[in-house]
């Protein structure tokens, strides 16, 4: 409680403000003066929220003193060009970034009122709780059916009839029902590009997590099942909590709530989606999404 | 002349050729860019035009000149001579050709064979200076032409890249044609062998005693060619060898593709390597001096009998040798799985051991399949381990503490030493290693179809 409070205080300060501890995001802020603490939405229901978090690879400073809340049950997305870490933020959530050796973060990132990062924190559990889609979709090279049931395989769910009524519930909810439902022994990876990336959410939301994170899902994929893609994220708005990162403004101002936009390791603007594209804060804001940059 | 002092002299012929060739390319126009081709290319144009017909017809002259020769001496001989039975012909030959290079001849050297050394001397000499003349005045008239056939409509580089492909291509085959040789001097000599040794013994006889009675009364050599036997003692030392090469290797491959640190694993994958590079005859005493010894004091205190020279010894060790193809291949393998694969696995909350067994293993088990069956097939192929720590006693049993023999150590035993090229004795070698042969290659071909089956899922 008394965090939500904190955070609704400090986003309606509009003087550059830090809270103590933090010393390594005060150079970019000496250079640029007119970028304060990036301007915050009220958010009711928090899920997610980002605290003062900083990442670094080695010795490079992906992430600079991220402050954000993500709401519950609405799609937020993450805008910004090439390398400005918004992928490292979404990988921080479940912490995938572990998986890269010299990764260090300060800060904290807490998910419904718990630190992610702490100490007694069962990542496996986390990731369960919080799903992922990839850029490239990564099917298992097993049978749909398989790649559809293994988040509850791992989790020890064998009973065959049960898992006949989850694969089917999450292939219905991911819009691959139909297309599939006659040939669910085939292999994965002979699907089309779409129907892998919806079959990779299909096995996201088996498992039900709280949240979704979608890391760039219809890069590589045509109009058409972008389309489908996005429709379905619709469809899903009122059951997850979604988190996609894109390159397409296009499409964050088509599906997402909130957007937040990062630059260079940091954000820059964050608000509810319409406003922040009719009517953005910060001139670096503006310039990107009419296309000035990036 | 002398082949190494014409060699050298074509190449000067050649490099002249590819400085006279570049410089009237050159001469033709104002500026080098004027030129279709880079100037170097009308000189390498004109180089091999000098170089490559007389080197082919000196490659020829090469290999057909000895024949040549020894008919022409041939037909000079005496009448008397002449019509000498084959062998004893060939010897007479032998006899002049020694006595023309001051070799030692058999019995006494009579007029009529000092006659026959002159005229091998003659022909000699003749071969050697027509050589040189022909081999020379073939580079000259390439050269020339060459060199006068450069013009502006001349395109010197498409010729000399054509030229280019043609000599690599070469290259190829000759590998190619190698193999062939030697498939086909193991089938023919094989037939020899099947002629003497019905092919149904041979394949399933039950009894391996090579031994032939050099005397008609001779007692115990009867010689029997059944190479079941072998088959089965290579068999079982395989299944030795591969019982512990492919749990170590397949731990150890996982444990350096998934677990272990970049600093380790550079310090600990060349360390495995050097396995596979420690001659084989050093696992030989390896396995015979220490391993073996100490399975037999071993087996003794548990009361088995344990022959000194075992499969098992053998096994264990060659076992060991192979460690580093099976882990080094599945480690290659498991490393070149998507790391989309493992994010995903990971990303829904499994942990790594799950991961590895749930997916990273499954998607690069045509790999490791393909892998273990290289190692198979050079488990099978491996000579110097099981001639030294396995035995010779060809004895058709599955206890692996009783000396067997394989395939390969019979080749070995049968071709060591004086071994006449008429007797089944000998032959049979070319019969086992025919089979080796066919089985090794099967198993390569499989391994590699795996291997390229596996390889088109991901790329």
């Amino acid at each position: 409680m008394s965090q939500s409070t904190e955070a609704a205080a400090l986003s309606s300060l509009s003087v550059p403000f830090r809270p103590g501890g933090v010393a390594d995001g005060s150079a970019s802020l000496a250079m640029s003066e007119d970028i304060a603490r990036a301007t915050q939405p009220q958010i009711e229901n928090s899920v997610l929220e980002a605290r003062d978090f900083c990442l670094w690879y080695g010795e490079k400073q992906a992430l600079k003193n991220i402050s954000m809340e993500v709401p519950e049950k609405q799609i937020t997305a993450f805008i910004g060009p090439s390398g400005c870490g918004k992928s490292t933020l979404l990988r921080s959530i479940n912490r995938l970034n572990d998986l890269v050796p010299s990764v260090r973060v300060d800060g904290d990132i807490l998910f419904e009122g718990e630190s992610v990062f702490g100490a007694e924190v069962d990542t496996n559990l986390l990731r369960k709780r919080v799903g992922m889609v990839f850029q490239k979709s990564n099917p298992f090279p097993k049978s749909i059916y398989e790649n559809v049931a293994y988040g509850c395989r791992i989790q020890g769910i064998s009973h065959r009839t049960e898992l006949d009524e989850i694969v089917e519930r999450s292939l219905r909810s991911s819009a691959l029902w139909d297309e599939v439902k006659d040939r669910l022994d085939d292999v994965a990876t002979g699907l089309s590009g779409g129907q892998q990336q919806r079959l990779c959410i299909a096995r996201a939301i088996a498992v039900e997590p709280e949240v979704i994170l979608f890391d760039e899902p219809c890069s590589a994929l045509d109009p058409i099942a972008t389309a489908k893609i996005e429709e379905l994220m619709k469809e899903l708005r009122h059951q997850y909590t979604q988190v996609i990162v894109t390159h397409n403004m296009q499409q964050a101002s088509r599906i997402s709530d909130f957007t937040a936009f990062l630059y260079l390791g940091e954000l820059i603007e964050y608000g509810p989606t319409k406003s922040v594209f009719i009517n953005p804060i910060r001139q670096q804001t503006e310039d990107y999404i009419t296309g000035r940059f990036g | 002349m002398h082949l190494s002092l014409l060699l050298l002299i074509l190449g000067l012929l050649a490099t002249v050729g590819f400085v006279l060739g570049r410089h009237r390319a050159l001469g033709l126009v104002d500026k080098a860019a004027q030129l279709r081709s880079l100037p170097g290319y009308y000189g390498a144009y004109v180089l091999l035009w000098c170089a490559l017909p007389s080197l082919l017809v000196l490659c020829l002259w090469l290999a057909l000149d000895s024949g040549f020769v020894d008919r022409l001496l041939m037909s000079d001989l005496p009448a008397a001579v002449q019509q000498l039975p084959e062998e004893e012909l060939a010897l007479y030959i032998r006899d002049v050709k020694n006595l023309a290079t001051g070799n030692v001849v058999s019995g006494q050297a009579g007029r009529e064979l000092q006659l026959g050394a002159d005229r091998y001397q003659g022909l000699l000499r003749t071969n050697l200076v027509s050589r040189s003349l022909v081999v020379l005045g073939l580079a000259v008239l390439g050269l020339f032409l060459g060199w006068r056939s450069i013009d502006l409509r001349l395109k010197a580089m498409n010729r000399v890249e054509a030229a280019a492909k043609w000599i690599l291509m070469a290259g190829s085959t000759l590998a190619v044609f190698t193999t062939l040789g030697i498939i086909l001097s193991l089938i023919f000599e094989a037939g020899r062998f099947f002629r003497l040794v019905p092919m149904g013994e041979f394949l399933f006889g039950l009894r391996w005693s090579p031994q032939l009675a050099l005397r008609a009364d001779q007692v115990g050599s009867s010689g029997s060619f059944g190479a079941v036997p072998l088959f089965a003692g290579t068999l079982l030392i395989t299944v030795i060898a591969m019982l512990v090469a492919v749990p170590v290797g397949l731990l150890s491959a996982i444990y350096l593709a998934e677990y272990a640190g970049p600093r380790f694993r550079t310090f600990a994958k060349p360390l495995l390597e050097i396995l596979a590079g420690v001659p084989t005859v050093v696992y030989g005493f390896f396995a015979a001096l220490t391993v073996a010894p100490t399975l037999r004091r071993f087996g003794e205190g548990l009361g088995l009998e344990v022959a000194s020279e075992s499969a098992l010894a053998a096994g264990a060790v060659m076992g060991i040798m192979i460690i580093p193809y099976v882990s080094s291949l599945s480690d290659d393998v498991i490393s070149a799985v998507p790391r989309g694969l493992r994010e995903a696995s990971l990303g829904m909350g499994a942990t790594q051991a799950e991961t590895i067994r749930r997916v990273v293993f499954p998607a690069a088990l045509p790999g490791i399949v393909g892998g273990i069956l290289l190692a198979v097939s050079r488990a099978i192929g491996e000579t110097m381990i099981v001639v030294m720590a396995a035995g010779l006693a060809a004895n058709l049993t599955a206890n692996p503490l009783e000396a067997v023999t394989t395939v390969t150590v019979q080749i070995v035993t049968l071709l060591v030493g004086d071994q006449e090229f008429d007797s089944a004795k000998t032959l049979a070698a070319f019969a086992l290693g025919l089979m080796l042969f066919l089985v090794t290659l099967v198993l390569n071909v499989v391994a590699l179809v795996v291997v390229r089956k596996y390889r088109e899922q991901y790329e």
